[in-house]
C-alpha cells in the first residue's frame, strides 16, 4: 500500500466515521433500525454541492446541509413517533422519497465541484499537499464531532436519549418523554451523515445520485468492527472503538485494492474485502479460546 | 516465469553429458550453466527499457464499459505495449460504490502509472479529483465538460483529455423520422439518476419541436420500473425512443414485450438492442471507443502532454436493422434505409 493510497484511506474512512457515529447513536443507543442514512448521506452532499456550484460559501453551505440532513431524520422520527409507522418502514419510505428530493434539489444526476472552492481548499494552506491537508481537517472535524457527542450523552437530555433506547418503559417512568428524545437522537444521527456526505462531496469532486447506495452497510461495519476491537460499555470509549472501526474498514478495501499479487481481480474486490472483516472480526474470538484452553 | 524458460538448455544437455567420463560431463554442466548466463542476460539486456505502466477504473463491470477496457488494452497491444511483457497493467472496478471510487482514485495517485483510464463519470470525476500530475485520459463520458473533467472539448492544458461517448441528438431525431416517417409524439424511457439519460432527454425537448415533433417521458427510476414506465406511454406515443440508459439497457426485453403487443416501433442508441427486439439504432460500438481512447494513450506513452491533446468524441454511429421487430411493430423500413444499414436482422 502507497502513502497514497493509505491518507486516502484514512480520509475516507475519518468521512464515514462520522456515519458510523450517526449509526452508533441510531441502531445502537436509540435502538431504531434507521435507513434514513442512504437517503440523508447523498442529501448532504446534493444540499453542499448545489449550494457551493452556485456560489455560497462553503462553510455556508456544509452548515445548510446538516441542516437538512437533520429535517430527514426528523421526518423519519416524525413518521414512526406522530403517526405510529413501524420505525424500519418510516425510514425507509423517507429514504426512497429522498432519492426525487435529492434529484430535485441538484436538478440533474451529477453535481461537479473540481473546479469549485470548497471546506478543504479554504482550510488549506498553500504548503501542505491536499492529500494530507484533507485527512488532518478531518481529522479535527471527527474528534471535535466525537468530544460533542462524549459531552452530550452525559448531560441530562443525553441520559434521558440512551435510557430511551435501553428501556423505554422504565425511562417514562421516570419522566422522559420518549417520543421527544427519539426526535432529537435521529435528528442529530442524520445530522452526523448529512455532514459526512456534504464533506465527501467536497473531497471528492462532487455530488452522484447514485453515492447514497449502501451508506447504512458501510456504517453498519464500522461500527461493530470498533465493537469487537474495543469492546467497552463506557461511551467514550465506544464512541472511539465506532471511528477505528471506519478507518480499519476502509484500511480493509484499500489492502484488498493491492491483493492483485495473490492472482485476484477486480471483481473479487467486494469478497476480499468481507474475508478480511470477517477475520478481523474471528481472529479476537479464537485468541480467547485459545487462551481458554491454555488454563 | 519468463526468466526461467532459458534455463531449461542445462539439464537438457546435461543429460547428454551423462554418457561421457565424469570429468567432461562436469566441463558440460558448466558450459551450460555458463550458456544459460549469456542467454539470461541477454534477456536481461533486451529488456532495458523500463516497462510503461497504464492504470484503468471503471465504476461498475458492465458489457458497454468492459468492452471500453478491452479495446484500450488492444489498441496499446496494436501499438506494441503488451500487458504482462512491456506493459504493467492495472485495472480496478469500484463495484458500483462511489466511496471504493475515491479509493481507487487514491491508490491510483499512489501508484503514479504512466497513464491512468478513467471510465464512466463517476470514476473519472474521482480520479481528476485526486490526480493533478498524472496524465489523465476519460472514457465513455457523455459530457465531460458539465462534469468538470476539462474546462472544454479543446485542448485543456491541464493533465486530463479523453474521449466522450455523446451521441449526436440531430442524428438520432433523422433516424426516428426516416423510419417512422409520421410520427409527432416521441416517447422516452429513461432513468431520471442517469446524468447521460438527463442530458439527451433535455436536448430532446429543445430540438423536436423543430421537426414538429413532441417528447413524452416515462421515468423508470429501477429496472423493474422499465416494463410499467413503457405500458404508461401506449395511446400517447408514435414511437418510443431510448438512449443509452443503463437501466432501460438491462431490462430490454420488457420494453420489446411492450413495442409488439402495442405495435409501437422502438428506436434505441445501442446496436445490441436491435439485436433484442428494436426495429433500429444508430449507435456507436464501444469497442471503436475503447481504441480511440487506447491510441489517445499511447500518444500519451510516447511523450505528448495530454494538455495539448483536444478531447475527442467517440465513434462513427453504425445503423443496425431488425426487419423482424419492424414486421411485429408495425412499420416498413423503406429500401434506401436497409442500404445505409451496416447490418439487418431478418
Amino acid at each position: 500500500m502507497s502513502w497514497f493510497s493509505f491518507m486516502g484511506a484514512l480520509e475516507i474512512g475519518l468521512i464515514f466515521s462520522l456515519v458510523a457515529l450517526g449509526v452508533l447513536l441510531s441502531f445502537r443507543l436509540l435502538r431504531f433500525p434507521d435507513l434514513t442514512v442512504d437517503g440523508s448521506f447523498p442529501l448532504g452532499a446534493a444540499v453542499a454541492a448545489t449550494l457551493i456550484s452556485a456560489g455560497v460559501n462553503p462553510f455556508l453551505a456544509t452548515a445548510l446541509a446538516v441542516v437538512a440532513a437533520a429535517v430527514a431524520g426528523l421526518t423519519t422520527a416524525l413518521l414512526h413517533v406522530k403517526l405510529r409507522i413501524m420505525d424500519l418502514l418510516a425510514s425507509i419510505l423517507v429514504m426512497i422519497a429522498l432519492y426525487s428530493i435529492n434529484l430535485r434539489i441538484m436538478g440533474r444526476p451529477n453535481v461537479p465541484l473540481i473546479t469549485e472552492p470548497t471546506v478543504f481548499t479554504l482550510l488549506q494552506p498553500a504548503w501542505l499537499s491536499d492529500y494530507i491537508a484533507r485527512p488532518l481537517v478531518l481529522l479535527v472535524v471527527v474528534l471535535v464531532c466525537r468530544l460533542l457527542l462524549d459531552w452530550f450523552f452525559a448531560t441530562q437530555t443525553g441520559l434521558a436519549l440512551r435510557a430511551t433506547g435501553a428501556n423505554p418503559r422504565m425511562a417514562r417512568a421516570q419522566g422522559v418523554s420518549t417520543g421527544r428524545a427519539i426526535l432529537g437522537g435521529m435528528a442529530l444521527s442524520n445530522a452526523l451523515v448529512g455532514l459526512a456526505g456534504a464533506l465527501f462531496a467536497q473531497a471528492q469532486g462532487g455530488a452522484d445520485i447514485s453515492m447514497g447506495l449502501g451508506t447504512i452497510v458501510i456504517g453498519l461495519a464500522a461500527v461493530i468492527i470498533g465493537e469487537s476491537m474495543l469492546p467497552s460499555r463506557r461511551l467514550p470509549v465506544i464512541t472511539l472503538a465506532v471511528i477505528l472501526g471506519a478507518l480499519v474498514y476502509r484500511l480493509f478495501i484499500a489492502l484488498a485494492l493491492n491483493s492483485d499479487f495473490i492472482g485476484l481481480q477486480a471483481q473479487d474486490l467486494n469478497l476480499v474485502t468481507a474475508v478480511l472483516v470477517t477475520v478481523a472480526l474471528v481472529l479476537p474470538m479464537l485468541k480467547r479460546r485459545l487462551r481458554a484452553k491454555g488454563d | 516465469m519468463l526468466n526461467r524458460r532459458p534455463a531449461t538448455p542445462p539439464s537438457t544437455s546435461a543429460r547428454v553429458a551423462h554418457r561421457a567420463p565424469g570429468a567432461s560431463r562436469r566441463r558440460a554442466l558448466m558450459l551450460s550453466a555458463i550458456m544459460a548466463g549469456v542467454l539470461l542476460g541477454g534477456a536481461a539486456v533486451h529488456a532495458a527499457p523500463p516497462p510503461k505502466s497504464v492504470a484503468v477504473t471503471a465504476i461498475v463491470e458492465h458489457p458497454s464499459l468492459d468492452m471500453v477496457r478491452d479495446g484500450v488494452r488492444d489498441a496499446l497491444k496494436a501499438a506494441g505495449y503488451e500487458a504482462g511483457k512491456n506493459l504493467t497493467w492495472q485495472y480496478q472496478s469500484a463495484q458500483g460504490n462511489t466511496a471504493t471510487a475515491a479509493q481507487i482514485a487514491r491508490k491510483f495517485a499512489g501508484d503514479a502509472p504512466d497513464v491512468i483510464v478513467a471510465i464512466a463519470t463517476p470514476s473519472a470525476q474521482a480520479v481528476v479529483a485526486a490526480v493533478k500530475t498524472v496524465p489523465v485520459v476519460y472514457s465513455a463520458v457523455t459530457d465531460p465538460v458539465a462534469a468538470q473533467l476539462v474546462p472544454g472539448m479543446q485542448a485543456s492544458g491541464t493533465n486530463v483529455t479523453g474521449v466522450s461517448d455523446a451521441l449526436p441528438v440531430e442524428q438520432q431525431i433523422e433516424l426516428i423520422r426516416k423510419v417512422v416517417p409520421d410520427a409527432r409524439r416521441v416517447g422516452m424511457v429513461y432513468n431520471p439518476g442517469e446524468a447521460n439519460s438527463v442530458a439527451v432527454v433535455k436536448q430532446m425537448q429543445e430540438l423536436l419541436p423543430k421537426f414538429g415533433m413532441s417528447l413524452v417521458e416515462a421515468a423508470a427510476p429501477r429496472t423493474v420500473d422499465v416494463g410499467s414506465a413503457a405500458r404508461s406511454l401506449i395511446g400517447k406515443v408514435d414511437v418510443i425512443y431510448t438512449s443509452t440508459d443503463n437501466n432501460v439497457i438491462s431490462a430490454y426485453e420488457s420494453l420489446v414485450k411492450v413495442g409488439n403487443d402495442a405495435r409501437i416501433p422502438l428506436i434505441a442508441s445501442d446496436t445490441e438492442s436491435v439485436q433484442r427486439g428494436a426495429v433500429a439504432a444508430a449507435g456507436i460500438n464501444y469497442r471503436d471507443v475503447g481504441l480511440q481512447t487506447g491510441r489517445l494513450v499511447v500518444r500519451i506513452l510516447q511523450g505528448e502532454k495530454p494538455g495539448a491533446i483536444p478531447s475527442e468524441t467517440g465513434g462513427k454511429p453504425q445503423l443496425f436493422l431488425n426487419a423482424g421487430a419492424a414486421q411485429r411493430q408495425g412499420v416498413t423500413l423503406s429500401d434506401s434505409l436497409l442500404k445505409s444499414a451496416a447490418k439487418v436482422i431478418p
